[in-house]
């Protein structure tokens, strides 16, 4: 392991290189620029391919073709440009092949801005495209953590078969911290794939769709695609807990927010307070029984986000009334302090 | 793969079917151009001996079912999106022999941006290019290469270009850019125009073999069902007015 001081987007391209990345598609997007850069100056040189392309969607679209290739195969881009790749994200999630995106949230709905938010939590975690379909999507809250979940997204998407999406926001990725960077891998730890389609030498042909024109057959694929998702939401459900063991009152918040809310944490047990924190890491799948467990023992389940409101949706099914469940959110880019979180969780203790 | 069966004593076999076509029934109506440049491709992939390396795209529209007609690998894109694909795929793995096979609402409407970027990239990609002037698959609505004048579902007092936009000739803006090889359009309406379009489509695909980058091949095809018309007449259709829109011929070749 080599500890480097670096900046959010560009440990998150190194760590992507270092996972055996060998084709990047990109269309410039503010506030990921950093990754597009590095990928342009660090890629080619290290024997994968760097591709600036005409729009998100031939982005997206290059993506599904080096992945059906049967290379480890990324995209990277903010809100908007994402919602341009969500038909490409579509068909390659039906298409069963293995990616990553990275969406580094800005403010919306429209243009926007590019300062932090959390407002693309639906459409990261409910589908975003047509259809049903579900993508991984790991949300880090510092720059080593992104390390090390970009590394995590390229093997349980292999391992899977399902797209795998890192969610952050221009915080995380502007920002410098020092880093642990993974070990590269060998060619030989990437999964073999022998669905790829490489040429039909010694084997049948390989054909790689997301379509069947006959009900029953694409209720087939469907019932194969759910059962894979039953299956990831059974073993690779991932978050983080702080001072949970005596609290009264628990804050659910992730990325960024749940960064600070460790800080809010701190604050409040000097005052005596007695808060705890549960960090989800996987947004899908969702921590829905930590949060009921720990529900339970709670008086107050506090969701905290860059949103009106979205993961508290998932917090509230969670909950399901075993504890109340406030909200408080910031929008547009607005960015609360510690603080402020504070003066919210006052409202509901003592 | 198919079963040949046995050629009795006295008989010499003359014609077959390609190699690279499977056993799949054709999905396109009967008397529709697509079957005969379908299976032109399938020669030519026979006649290089690049079946083992080869990779199709299909498109959205008629062609949807292309994979099934092939022996080779196959990705099916999302409309339009065939150019992109393919480049990913190049790509990823040069060593694989890429084409992809669009028709006109596919490559010259929805995928414009990605067929212009992958030729202006000079990607090193073979593309055949379909034209028939409608949307086939979904019933006959105008597609940017509708004649004017056309009756189509979706103009049916005919294209009116001041109203729709005129015929979108994407093979001359194409030839215009610096980036691709070969440029050409050909038809298939009788034997002549089907011997030369074979050749294109073997040039295609040699140019790709030999590194020279992006080549595409117009064809302009019929749609019976859709122009209300006997296979006879739409031929007879192309042959006497789509090609005075459409003119046959190379129109980039860097050789």
């Amino acid at each position: 392991m080599s500890r480097v001081l670096m900046r959010g987007n560009e440990a998150i391209a190194e760590a992507a290189i270092r996972s055996g990345l060998k084709c990047y598609f990109c269309y410039p997007i503010t506030p990921q620029g950093e990754l597009v850069e590095y990928m342009a100056r660090e890629l080619p040189k290290r024997g994968g391919v760097f591709l600036q392309a005409e729009s998100e969607v031939a982005a997206i679209n290059m993506v599904y073709g080096a992945a059906a290739a049967g290379v480890r195969a990324m995209t990277s881009s903010s809100s908007p440009g994402i919602s341009l790749k969500q038909e490409g994200i579509s068909y390659i999630a039906m298409a069963r092949l293995p990616c990553v995106i990275v969406n580094m949230m800005r403010g919306g709905p429209g243009l926007g801005n590019i300062a932090p938010a959390q407002g693309d939590y639906f459409q990261a975690t409910k589908g975003g495209g047509h259809g049903d379909y579900h993508l991984i999507v790991l949300a880090p809250s510092t720059v080593p953590e992104a390390a090390e979940l970009v590394r995590l997204a390229f093997e349980l998407s292999d391992r899977y078969r399902v797209p795998a999406m890192i969610l952050a926001d221009g915080m995380i990725g502007q920002m410098m911290e020092p880093v642990e960077l993974p070990e590269p891998v060998e060619p030989e730890d990437i999964p073999e794939r022998p669905w790829a389609v490489t040429g039909a030498k010694g084997r049948p042909k390989n054909v790689i769709t997301s379509f069947d024109l006959e009900p029953e057959g694409l209720k087939e694929m469907s019932l194969a695609l759910q059962e894979t998702y039953r299956e990831i939401e059974r073993n690779e459900v991932r978050w983080e807990e702080v001072e949970t063991e005596d609290a009264e009152l628990l804050i659910v918040a992730y990325g960024t927010m749940g960064r600070i809310a460790k800080t809010v944490v701190r604050l409040a047990r000097q005052e005596g307070i007695k808060v705890g924190l549960l960090r989800p890491i996987t947004l899908w799948p969702f921590p829905y029984e930590p949060v009921r467990e720990l529900a339970e023992r709670v008086r107050t389940v506090l969701t905290v986000e860059l949103s009106a409101g979205q993961m508290w949706e998932d917090v509230r099914l969670a909950v399901e009334g075993r504890a109340e469940t406030p909200f408080y959110g910031e929008l547009g880019g607005v960015v609360p302090s510690p603080k402020r979180i504070l003066e919210e969780v006052r409202k509901y203790v003592g | 793969m198919s079963v040949e069966a046995a050629i009795p004593e006295g008989y010499v076999k003359v014609f077959s079917k390609p190699k690279a076509l499977s056993d799949a029934k054709y999905t396109y109506c009967p008397g529709c151009h697509h079957g005969i440049i379908t299976r032109l491709v399938a020669e030519a992939i026979d006649e290089l001996g690049i079946l083992e390396r080869t990779v199709g795209i299909s498109p959205v529209g008629c062609a949807v079912f292309l994979d099934r007609f092939f022996n080779c690998d196959f990705v099916q894109a999302a409309h339009g999106r065939a150019c992109a694909v393919a480049t990913g795929i190049k790509r990823a793995r040069p060593d694989l022999v890429v084409f992809t096979y669009q028709g006109d609402g596919d490559l010259a409407a929805i995928g414009a941006a990605e067929t212009v970027h992958a030729a202006n990239r000079g990607e090193n990609i073979t593309v055949i290019f379909v034209n028939n002037g409608v949307y086939g698959m979904t019933g006959g609505e105008m597609a940017p290469t509708t004649l004017p004048g056309q009756r189509t579902t979706t103009t049916p007092l005919g294209r009116e270009p001041r109203l729709h936009g005129y015929p979108l000739k994407i093979s001359e803006m194409l030839a215009q850019l610096e980036g691709p090889a070969y440029i050409t359009r050909q038809a298939v309406f009788d034997y002549r125009h089907i011997v030369r379009a074979k050749q294109a489509i073997l040039k295609a695909f040699r140019n790709q073999l030999e590194g020279k980058g992006f080549s595409l091949v117009e064809i302009l095809s019929t749609c019976p069902t859709n122009w209300r018309m006997t296979p006879v007449e739409a031929g007879r259709w192309v042959a006497e007015h789509v090609v005075k829109v459409y003119p046959l011929g190379d129109l980039k070749d860097v050789g």
